[in-house]
């Protein structure tokens, strides 16, 4: 099916803009023309599609599910939820005062909020469609264990402890009068829906189409004039080293999985290890800067600091281990 | 007069929120008591979880996203 796209590149490449497949201006061309048509064509339907069976799940309900779960199903269904819930149309801060206002030990927040970033729509509809299911697998299996592990650590720590002084209040508030779920059920109509499901395809199309050329831009250069066996002769096997660079690299870039994606799949071509690459890619995505000075408002330094740490560790550890492992797979 | 709330924390979508319901309630000659609460704080008092939301005289009528034009007419009105 996605062959198309394919052939799109090659009549508009090759048949009328005349270039040769092998040379470098052409190589490079036809990936980024194959790329930018199949992600816009993918990214307009999936999120249409997505959108017109979520629209009734909000934070709300989530919340509400939420609150009053044991730690151990909470973790899992505060992950499990992060990877379902859009959480591009709200801010993070908002959210985690809601969900600690009602109650919710921080740890399964927190097993929210890392995932939710981790594992969107976006960032899944890209992965499939440039690098396969099997990897996509890999990576929400990993986004999952990732949020849960750094979930049940904060859990562990007490982390509430280093919330700013309201938000611990709030919290001790709540846990103390156990507050009643105040589920708003409201249906929704087959119109309600396809008008949200519009306004997330406008939404999200908006925010991501620049991303996308830029992504894919930096993909083709590098498919087309980085040499073919630079990548695997500096950054590839046995070299230790390379994955907590990867992950170092990957902070200050915090753009988004949209334009991230692109590049790795031309890495990955050239040879860059699979667990390297992962790990630079949640790095970008879920380590943003920005994000976590807004934090500052609702936890202290070194609760914010500890989060930070811990998210570089896990990545770092997961590139470690799926390199480890990637020759059997 | 109707006293209208924005609540978010500055974001643009919020900027947006405000700029469309004042030109709306100036195009329909409604005066209106227009302004922005951006504490986290005052946020999780008033519930909301997904912002930009709006409030009309102290009840909670939107959030989650910038509001469409028929909505600011029917607080309005």
């Amino acid at each position: 099916m996605l062959a198309i796209f394919t052939q799109l590149a090659d009549w508009l490449v090759y048949q009328v803009a005349g270039l040769s497949s092998v040379s470098r201006l052409g190589s490079a061309l036809h990936f980024f023309v194959e790329d930018v048509s199949k992600i816009y064509v993918l990214l307009i339907i999936m999120i249409y599609l997505i959108a017109l069976i979520r629209a009734s799940l909000n934070v709300e309900r989530v919340r509400d599910y939420l609150t009053q779960r044991h730690t151990f199903a909470g973790l899992f269904m505060g992950a499990g939820f992060g990877a379902i819930t859009p959480f591009c149309s709200c801010s993070s801060i908002p959210v985690f005062l809601g969900f600690t206002s009602a109650g919710i030990p921080v740890g399964i927040t927190m097993a929210f909020l890392l995932t939710s970033p981790l594992i969107n729509e976006v960032a899944v509809i890209l992965l499939i469609s440039l690098l396969g299911w099997q990897l996509t697998l890999a990576y929400i299996g990993v986004g999952l264990l990732v949020g849960m592990a750094g979930g049940f650590t904060l859990h562990i720590l007490h982390a509430e402890r280093w919330l700013q002084p309201f938000a611990a209040k709030a919290y001790a508030a709540a846990s103390a009068r156990n507050v009643p779920a105040a589920a708003k059920v409201q249906s929704l109509s087959l119109h309600d829906r396809h008008q949200f499901a519009k306004d997330e395809v406008r939404d999200i199309f908006s925010r991501v189409w620049l991303w996308v050329i830029i992504g894919v831009g930096l993909g083709a250069a590098l498919h087309g004039y980085v040499p073919e066996n630079w990548v695997s002769d500096h950054l590839a096997d046995g070299q230790w080293w390379t994955v907590p660079a990867a992950v170092l690299a990957g902070i200050p870039l915090y753009s988004n999985a949209t334009g991230v994606i692109p590049v790795m799949e031309s890495l990955i071509i050239k040879g860059l290890p699979l667990g390297t690459t992962l790990a630079f890619c949640m790095s970008t995505v879920a380590a943003s800067f920005p994000e976590f000075i807004l934090l500052k408002q609702v936890m202290q330094l070194r609760l914010l600091l500890i989060i930070f740490a811990m998210l570089l560790v896990s990545f770092t550890l997961v590139g470690w281990l799926i390199n480890l492992i990637a020759p059997w797979l | 007069m109707k006293e209208i709330v924005v609540l978010g924390s500055g974001c643009t979508k919020c900027e947006k929120t405000a700029d469309a319901i004042r030109t709306i309630a100036e195009e329909l000659a409604i005066p209106v008591s227009l302004s922005k609460e951006t504490s986290a704080e005052a946020i999780m008092l008033a519930g909301v979880m997904r912002t930009p939301a709006v409030m009309v005289d102290g009840q909670l009528v939107h959030s989650g996203s910038i509001p469409h034009r028929q909505d600011i007419e029917a607080w309005l009105s």
